[in-house]
């Protein structure tokens, strides 16, 4: 009897609507959460996995040593290696070339290079506009590694303690 | 003795007196690591690998050099086995560096698997390692001597096997170093062999460096295409293209030894001469055309020559290193068309012991019987280049208390001694046979000649009843009196019981003469259709500047011919400028056939890369020219049909038979004249092919080309002793005139005191000599 009563008065005062407008209420007056994107980024893991790129030793020589490895370990294929001796008689590539349609972002090529030299960027929001413009070159790469360098360093050294 | 009973791992095995543990364990399928022992090298014991526990022996006792004794218990996996070969490997690797992502080797490295397996994963040893200096071993091995593990294999290899100690280790203990005494490169003609018995990646191939992993290799076996001992071989390939090529083990031919040339040729299989598109020649201009168009094209040229000239104006030539099946169907074409001219053996001149020969040129006893013989004699053979497995066999024979006897035209430098050797000028050589035979044979041979000491001698060896093979190699088929030698041989032979073999030049001189592939007494043979010109020939695979005994005599009779069809690998200046049609055609890495060796065994292997552009194997564009040509029984459809068809008519593989030892040559007269009459005096060039000259692949692969220059110095020379010079009135350095008929070529003279007076070595097969005529004849040498 008693429990009927309090179901009348709180369907005629309105109380569930009450209690889900407070909610509205505290967010309708709290500070906004959007982010402006692409003047805005949300914060993004060091462990990233985004755009491919290949580093360099700080003295301006390439890591990539040709070992093949990150070929060998690519579950979809995307990598692909040809390798020669440079003039200076050391282990390098001819080719180095990164297919974005077949890459996972897996990040196995990563943990595989024993050199550190291929790494998935923090950078996801890249476009093509041509075709054949999603195979990444060796020189492509290379650029993306330059230009990233200090966020692929920062980013590698905050890991380095998880490793 | 009896068998020993032995326990390896609680395995009751039955094993020889005076074997080893790790033979034994090897044959149960025992697997034991180890990184010094090879099953066909001398035991050293270094590695300490293999060490396994022993019972009753308070220590692990090395597997490798510890002989079985009968109830002899081994353990190879027990916790004391495994903790010594842990200890073991952990020093190992303490020197070792850690490379492995740019070293050749990663991936097919014995130490990389044997650390996985036998290793531990953390090593306490923090200080610096050892770092050696790499050496220069040469165009075909590169070395990073730092990865070494002195395992020593490559130096047994050179000491035991290749003859020449050209490796060897100085230094002790933690400086051992492994390396050529004198900064020198490698003069081996098997040396590419130490990069396979590295267990490490300190000895690599060089032209293959860095250019693939071992993971992404595809393996295909093959048969080596370059001497007539049929190596088996692996061929590696990376997306089609052929990368490396590494021995297959055979024990009855190669055992697990390929030569350099088998291995390196692959490199002028892609060479930038490879022919794209078949071609024909339109008012003197090239123009690439498809091949219905050109085989249409050289069918209707030559039926045309055939009604207008008869089919005795056709001639067929081809390379002796042809598969059976092409050689099958080229005859087949000829023979349909009603022409018997055709040959393969593109460098001998004299062909009148044709109707003595035996079915094939062959050896008459299998290859691994050839280290079983007690008295080896090699006559006109440079054996150790022509077919340096057959070599290492003679070698094999000779550590087993062989003797070896050379009767050369050259006093070439073997891996052997010889007990004794005859080094002749070319004019000579029947002479010194002549004095041989009369010397087993004095009532038989009443030719007036005397008989020197030496000949006595080798005379004396020969009739001491022992186990005798007399081996007969390229100078000796490609002299001006090839015949009167071979019967001559065949005489000695038949009087004091040996056997004799004939080494041929190319990859299936066996398998011409059992396709068909000589005149047969029925047409002209290679000599002949080019000194009578045809009015068509076809080529297979011929460089007539650089194959044939006399390129002058070929580039007439080609230059006089209304149509030569060319079915060719590569581009060649004489092919370009006198040909009608270019059909290409693949090498063997590309087409399906089948190579038959000196002892007579067929060896099929399957095309492994794909064609280059247009090229076809040879014996589908034979099976197609025969087509529009319209002869019968032209229906092949894989190269087996083709086989078959031949098996059939050859019906009995002509297994070693003992009973060929000594045939009687039925060209043998009593009366034998002294001095070759036909050769004239005087001086007589020694032709002989440079190692690496022998065939248009081998020509075009870069690395072997750079070795040959190490092993066999300036080719282009008029080498001569400096007695000759002497009398010549020329020096070292001085460019002499070589005329020869009607050419004459210049070239600079070099002492070389292997070469008989009277003889000027100007090596055949390379093109600044390709304009002088025969290669055994006489010549003037002026300044």
């Amino acid at each position: 009897m008693l429990k009927q009563l309090r179901q009348y008065i709180k369907s005629f005062s309105l109380w569930d609507l009450l209690i889900g407008m407070k909610l509205t209420g505290r967010y309708f007056f709290k500070g906004k959460i959007t982010i402006q994107y692409p003047e805005e980024k949300t914060p993004a893991s060091p462990r990233f996995r985004g755009i491919h790129a290949l580093r360099r030793y700080p003295n301006g020589e390439e890591r990539c040593i040709a070992c093949k490895l990150c070929e060998a370990v690519c579950p979809a294929l995307a990598i692909t290696i040809e390798a020669a001796p440079r003039a200076d008689g050391s282990r390098r590539t001819t080719l180095y070339e990164i297919d974005l349609f077949k890459c996972v972002y897996c990040g196995f090529c990563e943990e595989s290079c024993p050199v550190d030299s291929i790494v998935l960027t923090r950078n996801h929001d890249y476009h093509f506009e041509n075709r054949g413009e999603n195979i990444l070159t060796k020189n492509k790469l290379l650029a993306i590694g330059d230009k990233y360098e200090a966020q692929i360093a920062a980013d590698r050294a905050e890991d380095e303690r998880y490793r | 003795m009896s068998d020993i009973e032995i326990e390896i791992d609680g395995k009751p095995l039955k094993a020889k007196p005076n074997s080893m543990v790790i033979q034994v364990a090897d044959d149960a399928g025992i697997y034991i690591p180890r990184f010094c022992y090879h099953k066909h090298l001398s035991v050293a014991a270094n590695c300490r690998m293999c060490l396994v526990e022993v019972e009753k022996s308070p220590k692990a006792l090395p597997a490798c050099a510890t002989p079985v004794m009968p109830g002899m218990k081994v353990f190879t996996r027990s916790a004391k086995a495994l903790a010594a070969q842990k200890a073991v490997m952990e020093f190992l690797l303490i020197n070792h560096p850690l490379d492995c992502p740019i070293c050749d080797q990663g991936g097919e490295c014995e130490l990389q698997d044997l650390s996985m397996a036998y290793g531990s994963p953390d090593s306490y040893y923090n200080q610096g390692k050892r770092v050696v200096k790499d050496k220069n071993l040469g165009p075909l091995i590169s070395s990073d001597m730092t990865r070494c593990i002195q395992c020593t294999r490559c130096i047994r290899f050179g000491d035991e096997i290749a003859g020449l100690r050209e490796l060897g280790a100085t230094g002790r203990g933690e400086h051992m170093e492994v390396g050529t005494y004198v900064q020198q490169a490698m003069h081996s003609e098997v040396s590419g062999n130490i990069i396979d018995v590295c267990p490490v990646g300190a000895l690599t191939s060089k032209p293959f460096r860095f250019t693939a992993r071992a993971w992404e290799l595809n393996q295909y076996p093959s048969i080596a295409a370059h001497d007539c001992m049929g190596a088996n071989i692996n061929v590696h390939t990376r997306n089609g293209s052929v990368m490396r090529v590494v021995p297959r083990e055979n024990a009855s031919i190669n055992e697990t030894w390929i030569s350099d040339r088998d291995r390196y040729s692959y490199q002028g299989l892609m060479h930038a001469d490879r022919i794209a598109k078949p071609k024909i020649k339109v008012q003197g201009q090239w123009c690439e055309t498809d091949w219905e168009t050109a085989l249409q094209h050289a069918a209707k040229a030559l039926q045309d020559v055939q009604h207008r000239h008869g089919a005795d104006a056709l001639g067929a030539l081809a390379s002796p290193s042809s598969t059976t099946e092409e050689f099958y169907l080229l005859q087949k074409i000829m023979r349909a068309l009603g022409s018997h001219n055709v040959d393969h053996r593109l460098r001998q001149v004299d062909f009148s012991a044709d109707d003595v020969m035996p079915i094939f040129p062959g050896l008459n006893q299998s290859i691994a019987d050839l280290e079983n013989n007690e008295l080896i004699v090699l006559i006109g053979s440079n054996l150790r280049k022509e077919q340096p497995s057959a070599a290492l066999r003679v070698r094999k024979a000779h550590r087993k208390g062989a003797e070896v006897i050379a009767i050369n035209m050259m006093d070439y430098h073997f891996h052997f001694d010889t007990v004794l050797k005859k080094i002749v000028a070319p004019h000579d050589m029947v002479n010194t046979l002549l004095a041989i035979a009369k010397a087993v044979s004095p009532d038989v041979i009443h030719a007036d000649i005397s008989v020197s000491e030496v000949e006595q001698a080798i005379a004396a060896k020969l009739m001491a009843n022992k186990k005798t093979s007399m081996v007969l190699g390229a100078s000796a088929q490609n002299h001006p009196m090839a015949a009167t030698i071979l019967s001559l041989v065949q005489h000695i032979a038949k009087v004091t019981g040996a056997v004799v073999g004939i080494f041929a030049e190319g990859a299936n001189a066996s398998g011409a003469w059992l396709s068909g592939m000589v005149p047969h007494r029925q047409g002209a043979n290679a000599k002949t259709m080019l000194e009578q010109a045809r009015k068509a020939y076809v080529l297979l695979n011929v460089e007539p500047d650089l194959d044939c005994a006399n390129p002058g005599l070929a580039r007439e009779a080609l230059a006089s011919a209304e149509c030569v069809i060319a079915l060719a690998m590569y581009s060649n200046a004489v092919i370009e400028k006198y040909a009608h049609v270019i059909l290409p055609i693949t090498p063997f890495t590309e087409t399906a056939g089948t190579f038959v060796n000196v002892a007579g065994t067929f060896q099929t292997f399957k095309g492994i890369a794909t064609p280059f552009e247009a090229s076809r194997p040879a014996w589908k564009v034979l099976r197609v020219l025969g087509n529009f040509l319209h002869l019968e029984g032209f229906d092949y459809e894989s190269h087996e049909d083709v086989l078959k068809e031949l098996q059939a008519i050859v019906p009995v593989i002509p297994v070693p038979d003992k009973s060929i030892r000594g045939q009687a040559p039925s060209g043998i007269h009593s009366e034998w004249v002294p001095a070759c009459a036909g050769m004239a005096q005087g001086i007589s060039r020694i032709g002989d092919i440079p190692i690496y000259a022998t065939d248009s692949i081998v020509r075009r692969a870069e690395a072997l080309q750079a070795a040959q220059a190490i092993i066999e110095a300036e080719v282009a020379a008029a080498r001569m002793h400096p007695h000759m010079a002497s009398i010549l009135a020329v020096t070292e350095g001085d460019q002499v005139f070589i005329k020869q008929n009607n050419a004459t070529i210049q070239l600079p003279v070099v002492f070389d005191s292997r070469v008989p007076l009277h003889a000027v070595l100007i090596a055949g097969g390379i093109p600044s000599t390709c304009d002088l005529s025969e290669l055994f004849g006489s010549i003037e040498v002026y300044k």
